[in-house]
């Protein structure tokens, strides 16, 4: 049996405590920034869990999920441009409208395999995409600003910082617990049953094809909650939300954190946030010594480390951050337990 | 003879200009254990593949349990009571053996958009799916991934996840297919302890094996059915030992 | 009816220029079975040797010749280097190695040319009109394109169709270990076909940079539709791509060309004019969407993997 508390479950459980706990810290140090960059991380990271829920557990290898995120995103500023504030209307519209496009997608391009379906879930991203920037009344290729965030009466108010990223650490928990269940409930065996072996799932009785668009549209109207959020966030919205190299960011994000795993999406998001911040800090620090005039220059070029990097992740560290937690688990556990 | 299982009418298949299966007609009954033999390419896995619905007939007719299922997608037919073994081994190998086998359990528990509870803890499922390792040997090695196992172990999980749905009718693609000789006594031990409780189409080219074990046998050559009857027929059968014998097969040393 | 016969030349000139992008991916998918996200990459740095080589040699010839055996170089060193360790993995691995590639390359070009972009100008003796059919004109350097496009298509129908080596790439295809048995140096044989490849999308690039301006993420929108092109056409297969290549140029940009007036006498000035916008960028979208509905595989499956 494995030990009931690994360094892993430490982990997961100082992370969970940490981000609960970080308006604390901002009220403390009132450094304003990390609750914005940490908003953000939270938001991206409900966008993560839910294409974890097809890709890490489903198979499904859908390259365009940041369309959800731009579906929801736009719902909200739309219905807000015309009038509608009232975030439970803003808010089911948007998962109706994100639901309503997955159901359109997966239907059509669940009958494709491999690259073809890579490239058909792109297809239609980028339609998504050319869709917003041709509406000249929201805004085109210019995007769309919010007016004010989404109210809801008295019951909370979105545009007080704090109240806010609660707002979206609970969605994000409530993700996760969705997910959690999903995962282990009878929908959930089947759907990893697919992604193991579907010519095998339809020998023993699957019809594999309805589960699997089912999982499509549950984890696109999630994440149409996350863009929801994320219009909120940022009180704007634009085309380029939607363009092709932000679906690739959300699939770097469940990598990076460990595919199929109940909290690697959380963790890809924060670590690929925090890289995107911090790493031209960490480059500035390491070239200073060498060449201190071009320091601060050295430290804009990051993404030249970030790119190889991802490469390496894909190379040699396949389980992502949270397989990398587990391997320290285990040694830690096996010296612990003779 | 009460109605067959499984009746095959005039059954047809080409793949551009080869015929997989030509014109095959094939009656298995209720409690028989019915072997397919041949000599390799004599088409007998295009054979189970039809049956099991993988691939559509060009012609013909396939009767189970009195329903026409010939034009059926797999599932309704597994559901229907035929479940089918791979001839290579095709298991859940990142999940574990038990939930490989639940897995075939819940395919028959109705539908699974069921989206709460805990399906590994659901003993309508682990349950059944216990006592189906149980009957293929495989009691003890439950709770490890299905990659784990050797190669024999895995065709007794096949068996298992076959058996977990309560089939009828169990259609084998060469269940002793690599296995050594003691692996293979312990499958020919276990077939023969469903035998009588289940229709088995067998398809095998262990001949030992198929000799030891079958109620009836049909030979199939070039996907035409050249010969049907109890084993001692076919040894018998001039035909048969033409067409084994006219090949220098490997196979046809053991006729 | 002149803009008509104008735009269609358009259209093919578009649709070959997509086809040597399109032609080197399904290449590298067909025979590597590799997803190679980073295509965009080699076509955004020909561009740019084509536009530094030409400043510096004062030619326009040389510099493009110089910039597609720099782009072929740099291909080859990309495949030793990163692009044969992803051979086998899934496409998963494929999309983000290369996507991290993207970043790569980018940040990489960045570092050396600046954010600013860069532009190579037509050469004098190309940027005029020509008369092509009696009573039409066409800008000659397009005229040129087409010709240089064409040209390109039909060596790799050769070198494809005909030759020994085009057979080891059919061959390829089909059966690596039957390749590796015949005493081919495969690893060799994948990095030259990687090569082509990006010289091939070096050649698409260095041809754009007068049309275009050279600037960073140039790659990726081309990128997208070079993709659509080799799934409509069928993964693997030359001649798919040819067609569908041929197919996309067209729509696009009879689409754009055309559509909005067409929906203006449909919908009325109002409703068509704000439609239209959107509907021509996303018809090709539609296009593939509806072909792979109807045929899964794209319209020349090559060999089914």
């Amino acid at each position: 049996m494995k030990p009931a508390l690994t360094f892993r479950h430490l982990v997961i459980a100082a992370l969970l405590v940490g981000l609960t706990l970080l308006p604390l810290y901002v009220a403390l140090t009132g450094d304003r920034f990390m609750l914005t960059l940490f908003t953000r991380i939270v938001i991206l990271a409900m966008a993560a869990v839910s294409l974890n829920l097809i890709l890490g557990y489903g198979g499904m290898m859908s390259f365009g999920h940041a369309a959800y995120l731009g579906l929801g995103g736009y719902t909200t500023a739309i219905l807000s441009f015309e009038g509608v504030h009232g975030g439970f209307v803003q808010w089911p519209a948007a998962l109706a409208v994100s639901a309503l496009f997955a159901l359109v997608v997966g239907a059509l391009s669940l009958r494709t395999r491999g690259v073809y379906f890579i490239m058909i879930t792109l297809a239609f991203a980028q339609m998504a995409y050319y869709l917003a920037s041709g509406m000249a009344r929201y805004g085109g290729d210019d995007g769309l600003s919010l007016e004010t965030r989404s109210t809801f009466g008295d019951l909370m108010d979105l545009s007080n910082k704090t109240t806010f990223y609660y707002v979206c650490l609970v969605l994000l928990f409530a993700s996760i617990l969705l997910v959690w269940r999903l995962t282990n409930s009878r929908f959930g065996m089947v759907l990893q049953g697919v992604r193991s072996n579907e010519t095998r799932m339809s020998a023993i009785g699957y019809p594999a094809f309805r589960y699997r668009l089912t999982g499509f549209v549950i984890a696109g109207t999630l994440c149409g909650l996350a863009g929801a959020l994320i219009a909120n966030h940022t009180d704007f919205v634009s085309p380029s939300m939607m363009f092709w190299t932000r679906s690739g960011d959300l699939i770097v994000m469940v990598v990076l954190g460990g595919m199929g795993t109940l909290f690697g999406p959380v963790f890809g998001a924060l670590a690929l946030l925090f890289l995107e911040q911090f790493l031209p800090h960490f480059i500035s620090f390491v070239v200073r010594p060498i060449n201190p005039a071009g320091a601060a220059k050295a430290g804009e070029y990051w993404q030249l480390v970030l790119g190889p990097l991802l490469l390496v992740i894909v190379l040699f560290a396949r389980g992502g951050i949270d397989g990398l937690l587990a391997m320290l688990s285990d040694k830690l556990g096996r010296k612990v337990r003779p | 003879m009460s109605e067959p299982m499984l009746k095959v009418e005039g059954l047809a298949k080409r793949f551009g200009g080869i015929v997989a299966t030509d014109n095959l007609s094939l009656d298995v009954a209720p409690g028989e254990l019915h072997a397919i033999i041949g000599p390799n390419g004599a088409g007998k896995t295009t054979l189970i593949a039809q049956l099991s619905g993988q691939l559509r007939a060009d012609f013909g007719r396939i009767r189970f349990a009195g329903d026409d299922i010939t034009a059926l997608p797999p599932h309704k037919r597994s559901l229907l009571g035929l479940a089918r073994s791979f001839q290579i081994t095709s298991l859940f190998l990142d999940l574990s053996v038990l939930d490989n086998v639940a897995l075939a359990v819940q395919a028959h528990a109705g539908h699974s958009f069921r989206f709460w509870r805990n399906a590994r803890k659901d003993e309508a499922l682990r349950a059944p799916a216990r006592a189906a390792l149980e009957r293929a040997g495989l009691a003890g090695r439950a709770d490890g991934p299905a990659a784990s196992l050797s190669h024999g172990e895995h065709r007794q999980l096949e068996l298992a996840m076959a058996l977990a749905g309560e089939p009828r009718m169990l259609l084998l693609d060469e269940p002793m297919a690599g296995l050594g000789p003691e692996e293979s006594a312990r499958m020919v031990s276990m077939l023969r302890a469903l035998k009588g409780e289940l229709t088995i189409l067998l398809v095998e080219h262990d001949m030992e094996a198929v000799f030891a074990l079958a109620d009836r046998i049909t030979v199939l050559v070039y996907g035409r059915v050249i010969a049907s009857g109890t084993p001692d027929d076919i040894r018998a059968d001039a035909k048969v030992r033409e067409a084994y014998l006219g090949e220098s097969d490997k196979e046809g040393a053991h006729v | 009816m002149t803009l008509f016969i104008e735009q269609c030349l358009n259209g093919l000139q578009f649709g070959l220029l997509l086809f040597l992008l399109a032609a080197g991916l399904t290449l590298v998918f067909g025979i590597m079975d590799l997803v190679n996200l980073a295509h965009g990459s080699l076509y955004m740095l020909g561009a740019y040797f084509a536009a530094t080589f030409a400043a510096w040699t004062g030619s326009f010839v040389l510099g493009a010749v110089l910039a597609i055996l720099a782009t072929l170089l740099v291909g080859m060193a990309l495949e030793v280097i990163a692009m044969r360790r992803l051979y086998g993995r899934d496409h998963l691995d494929h999309v983000l190695g290369t996507f991290g590639l993207i970043l790569f390359f980018d940040e990489l070009v960045r570092l050396i040319w600046g954010p600013g972009g860069l532009s190579l100008p037509v050469p004098p003796w190309l940027d005029r009109s020509i008369e092509i059919l009696p009573g039409i004109q066409y800008s000659a350097y397009r005229f040129a394109i087409i010709v240089v496009t064409l040209a390109v298509a039909a060596f790799l129908y050769v070198l494809v169709m005909r030759t020994r080596v085009g057979m080891l790439i059919r061959a390829g295809a089909s059966n690596r270990e039957m390749v590796g048995a015949l005493g081919v140096n495969i690893k060799l044989l994948y990095t030259l076909v990687f090569g082509l490849g990006a010289a091939l999308a070096g050649l698409a690039g260095m041809i754009q940079a007068p049309i275009l301006t050279v600037q960073i993420g140039m790659g990726e929108n081309i990128l997208i539709l070079a993709f659509v092109i080799t799934v409509i056409g069928g993964i693997g297969s030359i001649r798919g791509a040819f067609v569908a290549a041929l197919l996309v140029g067209f729509i696009d940009t009879l689409g754009r060309a055309f559509f909005p007036q067409i929906l203006v006498e449909l919908l009325g000035r109002q409703a068509g004019s704000t439609a239209a916008p959107a509907l021509s960028s996303m018809m090709i979208y539609i296009l593939m969407a509806v072909i792979l509905v109807v045929k899964p595989q794209g319209l020349f499956a090559a060999n089914s993997r």
